[in-house]
């Protein structure tokens, strides 16, 4: 099966639509909602904060801890059932590692920062929705941050290389690659990488090259959130 | 802690809350339907700040053997470490399933739904209602937010397509559920000498005794005590009124979709 124009009519380098928000949980120390398309992400952030059981504690640096979850009603199908499953345990590893690298947490030994990540609504991509509301919420909360992560799908669907791959599109019947990557902004630099499907090298360099691209607008989106936040505070008009 | 609640009686005293409000008066309400897309019904709830999503989920399963005609409802809450730094990652713990039991009782009792239209197949068959209650921020009153956000998203429910007994997820019909009464939860606090309804953080951590009050329009349909003080027959009465009276306000912001 051919793929020559995107079932959402999108171009093959564009995104679906995207909108964040910094500070939407008034609780947390830092917080954030973003959304790509019908994958809505919540991420809030508690800490630095005393971390137990103490054999947890790392005495040279602070520890960040990532807690991903679907809500129940999230997803397209069943019910989600709650509580850590294998994926959600593998997606909250991950997205810890894509934002370790620019977390400065040496001033904060022995504590932790938690991030935790919900999804109300799902439309694929939603590793990667977290990543995205998770780095935003981190700055949101003033942890030191050597700078921001963006994520973003790429892949393939049949001979076609692209940019944000939906639902249906990851179900395409036919040759289908899948790659969730995050990247640093500064560097350009991988900090999650992960691929699942068929694809060939060419196409898999094409592949990261375009989503190095998307993401520099991502990075903007993300700014544009956090700075909306701190003008609000300081008197500014909505 | 002795001395936020001598702070709150003193404000109760002038008649005033740490936020400007009366002691009976709700924070600002707000009801938005269908916020999960992929949920056969959802809505969100705001108290103030206090933020609490709700989503419904239908399948097919077998009646409980005790009631072979009806269809099952199950509620659960989840009390994310996201909304609170009270709140910590893992099972539900009491405050949790207290919550949602809580929340059950007043649909369960209410006969929110109608079950019986909700068999199937007698003994067999029949539709499995999941509600499930997720907070977002805990600025206060989890619980009456909860149960507003439940049946909110009832009523936002469309029955999902059904083929040979299989639900086709994402195909809903027009069909609604078969609702009949609107239980509506009022947790109503006692300070010192004083009754506060829509508790802030604050309030929650300094009050003697509480007691929710879900009531239709007519009748109370489930209670629930709380707190370590005890309650006279005298409060309780005057905790039911408050109950049933701050309850109209909140039909007032359900009945736009009931109109529908």
């Amino acid at each position: 099966m051919a793929y020559p124009k995107r079932l959402d009519g999108r171009k093959f380098n564009e995104t679906r639509e995207i909108e964040a928000r910094a500070g939407i949980i008034k609780r947390a120390d830092g917080s954030a909602m973003f959304r790509i398309g019908k994958t809505v992400a919540y991420a809030a952030v508690y800490g630095p904060r005393n971390l137990y059981p103490k054999f947890l504690q790392n005495p040279r640096e602070g520890i960040i801890r990532v807690n991903y979850a679907m809500m129940p009603f999230s997803s397209k199908g069943e019910r989600v059932r709650p509580g850590p499953s294998r994926r959600s345990k593998e997606i909250s590893m991950v997205t810890e590692k894509a934002l370790l690298p620019v977390l400065s947490l040496e001033e904060f030994p022995n504590a932790v920062v938690d991030v935790f990540i919900q999804l109300p609504q799902t439309d694929a991509g939603t590793r990667c929705a977290g990543i995205c509301a998770a780095s935003i919420a981190l700055a949101d909360a003033g942890i030191p941050m050597k700078d921001l992560v963006a994520a973003v799908s790429v892949g393939r669907v049949d001979e076609q290389v692209l940019v944000d791959l939906n639902y249906d599109e990851e179900a395409f019947d036919g040759k289908v690659a899948d790659t969730p990557m995050a990247v640093v902004q500064r560097t350009g630099e991988l900090s999650l990488l992960q691929m699942d499907g068929e694809i060939e090298k060419d196409q898999l360099i094409r592949a990261l090259k375009l989503g190095q691209e998307t993401l520099k607008k991502i990075f903007e989106i993300q700014k544009k959130a956090l700075k909306e936040k701190y003008h609000m505070e300081n008197g500014g008009e909505e | 802690m002795k001395q936020l609640k001598s702070q709150i009686i003193k404000g109760l005293e002038q008649d005033l809350r740490f936020d400007g409000r009366k002691p009976l008066d709700w924070r600002k309400i707000d009801v938005e339907y269908g916020i999960s897309k992929n949920a056969e019904g959802s809505a969100r709830v705001k108290f103030g700040d206090t933020e609490v999503l709700a989503g419904i989920k239908l399948s097919i399963g077998e009646p409980y053997p005790d009631t072979p005609d009806e269809g099952a409802l199950m509620v659960e809450a989840d009390l994310s470490p996201m909304s609170s730094p009270e709140f910590e990652a893992g099972p539900p713990d009491i405050k949790a399933i207290e919550l949602a039991r809580v929340v059950d009782r007043g649909i369960r009792e209410a006969k929110t739904i109608d079950m019986k239209k909700m068999c199937i197949e007698k003994g067999e068959k029949c539709w499995l209602v999941s509600i499930d209650v997720v907070t977002i921020n805990d600025a206060g009153n989890l619980l009456d937010a909860s149960a507003l956000a439940a049946l909110a998203a009832l009523k936002d429910t469309k029955m999902p397509k059904l083929e040979k007994d299989v639900v086709q997820y994402g195909e809903l019909t027009k069909e609604s559920l078969p609702l009949n009464k609107e239980p509506i939860a009022v947790t109503v606090l006692k300070i010192g000498k004083f009754f506060v309804v829509d508790p802030l953080v604050d309030e929650e951590n300094s009050f003697d005794a509480k007691l929710t009050v879900t009531t239709t329009d007519k009748e109370i349909c489930a209670m629930q005590k709380g707190g370590d003080g005890t309650l006279s027959i005298d409060d309780i009465e005057k905790m039911v009124d408050i109950g049933m009276e701050k309850a109209k306000e909140i039909r007032k912001h359900l009945a736009k979709k009931g109109a529908k």
